[in-house]
């Protein structure tokens, strides 16, 4: 049957018109072309990446200011905490050394009055044991006087001791 | 009068048998293209957003079906010049 | 293809469909003269519509055909034979005989063949066989015939399109189409994301673009011509077993030729499979080898042609039932039948394309 019966001619000169065309095409039209969307395509993937990427910088931007506030900020409270904290330790501090200051002057004071009680004791003693003694010459000298008189002396001598 | 119904048998032209194998392949074809169709109508409109895929492959396939068709009416071509 | 701008579909398609609805119009006309002078005969006027011819068929004026006569070459025993076809007087019967150096050709239905040196009853210079096939020796045609004609205009066509598109993207300085490009380009881009990259991988597939590119053109354009049914175009070249053999045995040639170990394996010892199941598949893997391209063949070949013939048919109808009346409805079917064939085109193109780019992409898988 002629209809699928392939021609000889037919098949040559498709032949020859393909591969010629596939060459010219090939050379001249496809690889132009194809090198262009491919440029192009990858040009726009760089500029899409890119501008992801600026995105992404400005985000990173934006966080970082953000971040330098917030410590900024915690700095702050922890720089006025410190400085209540340095305050309150100062007063209290105040307060302990002029309790302890207090405390000296008074135990000093308390020591003082002691000795002074002490030594004015020890005078007293001293003084008594002097007025005794004087006392003592006295009722020994009386005594060798007048034996009533004498005696009379002691007594009276002894009220007035009691007086002490 | 057989003889000559044999006779009359043999000289008929395979034309007729031809035409019928054509059709016989046609109608293979019919149901195959058919249901191919009908199942990428299904899938796309249970999926419309795979339906450029749907599309491609359906093509694909139905030209599958259809070169078993073609082949049954180029070999009925054949038989019709033999 | 849903980037490509819809308008321009639009608009293409009802071109196209001006064009036909007039052209069948032209096509009617011209073949109510021809009645007048012989009995109809339908089969032989689309065989003769689909098949190739020596030379070009315009119209017929007052009876008078007017034709374009293509040059003829013929590959002889002597050597290089050339002539034009109008020596033959438009006889396709064998009655009239060219003599070229000391041969004698005659064309006897479309195919040259040495004539006999004397004629016969019919007054044919072609002896013929019992089933009216002749015995004379035919030559090697090397003919510029119709469908070659076609083929150049498409070629010529092709080539500054295309050129003037890669010349668009020269001039532009950011790579930018512009004019024809504009339309090209999201068809190659089609055929690069959707045919190339997906059969044949993303790694590979640059070295095959060039190949599947202008096979799927080369097949688009030379279908739409084969649907414009005036002057330059009209041929049925795309639906010559002829051409569809030369472009399907390129794609096999070049699976064979770049396909892998695995190929290979895959078809004459199937892994994965026990062994008599291995030797039972490696025939039919061979054979199939080799029908995937006949396939390819004659799936464009049988489409294009149908698309032809059943336009051809739906006109014929006005001479099969005598009336000049069923004419409209002719017509009308002819014109749906070529919207749906402007359709069909540009999708056999794509199925050859598609398939072809298959095929080298299961030549070129590596084992995994």
């Amino acid at each position: 049957m002629d209809l699928v019966t392939p021609d000889i001619g037919l098949i040559f000169w498709t032949t020859l018109s393909f591969l010629i065309l596939l060459f010219i095409l090939g050379k001249f039209a496809w690889k132009p072309i194809l090198n262009s969307v491919n440029d192009r395509e990858t040009s726009i993937l760089k500029a899409l990446k890119e501008a992801e990427n600026a995105r992404e910088e400005m985000k990173n931007l934006t966080a970082n200011n953000e971040r330098i506030l917030k410590d900024a900020r915690i700095e702050r409270e922890a720089m006025i905490k410190e400085a209540r904290d340095i305050k309150v330790k100062m007063i209290s501090d105040a307060k302990e050394e002029a309790k302890i200051t207090a405390d000296a002057i008074i135990s000093q004071a308390q020591e003082a009055i002691k000795n002074e009680k002490k030594s004015a004791m020890a005078d007293l003693k001293s003084q008594m044991a002097s007025l005794s003694i004087e006392i003592a010459e006295k009722v020994v000298k009386e005594e060798l006087s007048n034996k009533d008189k004498q005696l009379k002396l002691v007594e009276d001598m002894l009220n007035d001791s009691t007086l002490n | 009068m057989s003889l000559a119904l044999l006779q009359e048998v043999a000289t008929v032209s395979y034309g007729a048998f031809a035409a019928i194998g054509a059709g016989l392949a046609a109608i293979g074809g019919g149901i195959g293209i058919g249901k191919i169709g009908g199942a990428a109508m299904e899938a796309m409109a249970r999926q419309p957003e795979m339906q450029g895929k749907l599309q491609g492959s359906a093509i694909v396939l139905i030209a599958f079906i259809e070169a078993v068709a073609l082949f049954a009416v180029v070999v009925s071509f054949l038989a019709m010049s033999a | 293809m849903g980037t490509i701008n819809y308008n321009h579909i639009k608009k293409l398609i009802l071109g196209l469909f001006f064009v036909f609805a007039f052209s069948s119009l032209i096509a009617q006309e011209h073949q109510e003269e021809t009645i007048k002078v012989e009995e109809f005969n339908i089969t032989e006027m689309i065989m003769h519509h689909i098949g190739d011819s020596h030379n070009f068929h315009i119209l017929d004026w007052n009876g008078h055909p007017l034709s374009i006569s293509l040059p003829i070459i013929l590959w002889t025993d002597n050597g290089l034979v050339t002539f034009m076809s109008n020596e033959f007087h438009h006889d396709e019967k064998g009655t009239v005989v060219v003599e070229k150096g000391n041969q004698r050709f005659t064309l006897f239905h479309g195919k040259i063949y040495y004539a006999n040196d004397t004629k016969n009853s019919n007054g044919e210079y072609i002896t013929l066989d019992y089933e009216n096939h002749p015995k004379n020796l035919k030559v090697i045609d090397l003919s510029i015939t119709k469908n070659v004609f076609s083929m150049f205009l498409s070629i010529i066509v092709l080539i500054i399109l295309f050129l003037a598109a890669a010349r668009s993207y020269k001039k532009s300085n950011n790579n930018m189409p512009s004019g024809i490009a504009k339309f090209i380009e999201p068809i190659i881009i089609f055929i690069r994301d959707e045919v190339a990259i997906p059969n044949i991988g993303e790694h590979k597939y640059r070295k095959y673009m060039p190949f599947l590119l202008t096979i799927f053109f080369f097949i688009w354009l030379n279908n739409i011509f084969g649907l414009i049914p005036f002057f330059p175009f009209s041929s049925n070249l795309s639906g010559n077993i002829g051409f569809t053999f030369t472009l399907a045995l390129l794609t096999f040639i070049i699976t064979t030729v770049v396909a892998k170990k695995n190929y290979w394996k895959h078809i004459f010892w199937m892994p994965g499979l026990p062994v008599p199941m291995k030797i039972f598949l490696a025939p039919i893997e061979f054979i199939g080898m080799f029908v995937k391209p006949i396939a390819l063949m004659i799936r464009l070949f049988a489409n294009i042609t149908a698309g032809h013939v059943i336009v051809l048919s739906l006109i014929s109808l006005i001479f099969i039932l005598k009336t000049v009346w069923i004419s409209p409805a002719s017509v009308i079917f002819t014109v749906f039948i070529s919207v749906i064939e402007i359709l069909v085109v540009a999708i056999q193109a794509y199925i050859f394309t598609m398939l072809s780019a298959l095929y080298f992409g299961q030549a070129l898988e590596e084992e995994h």
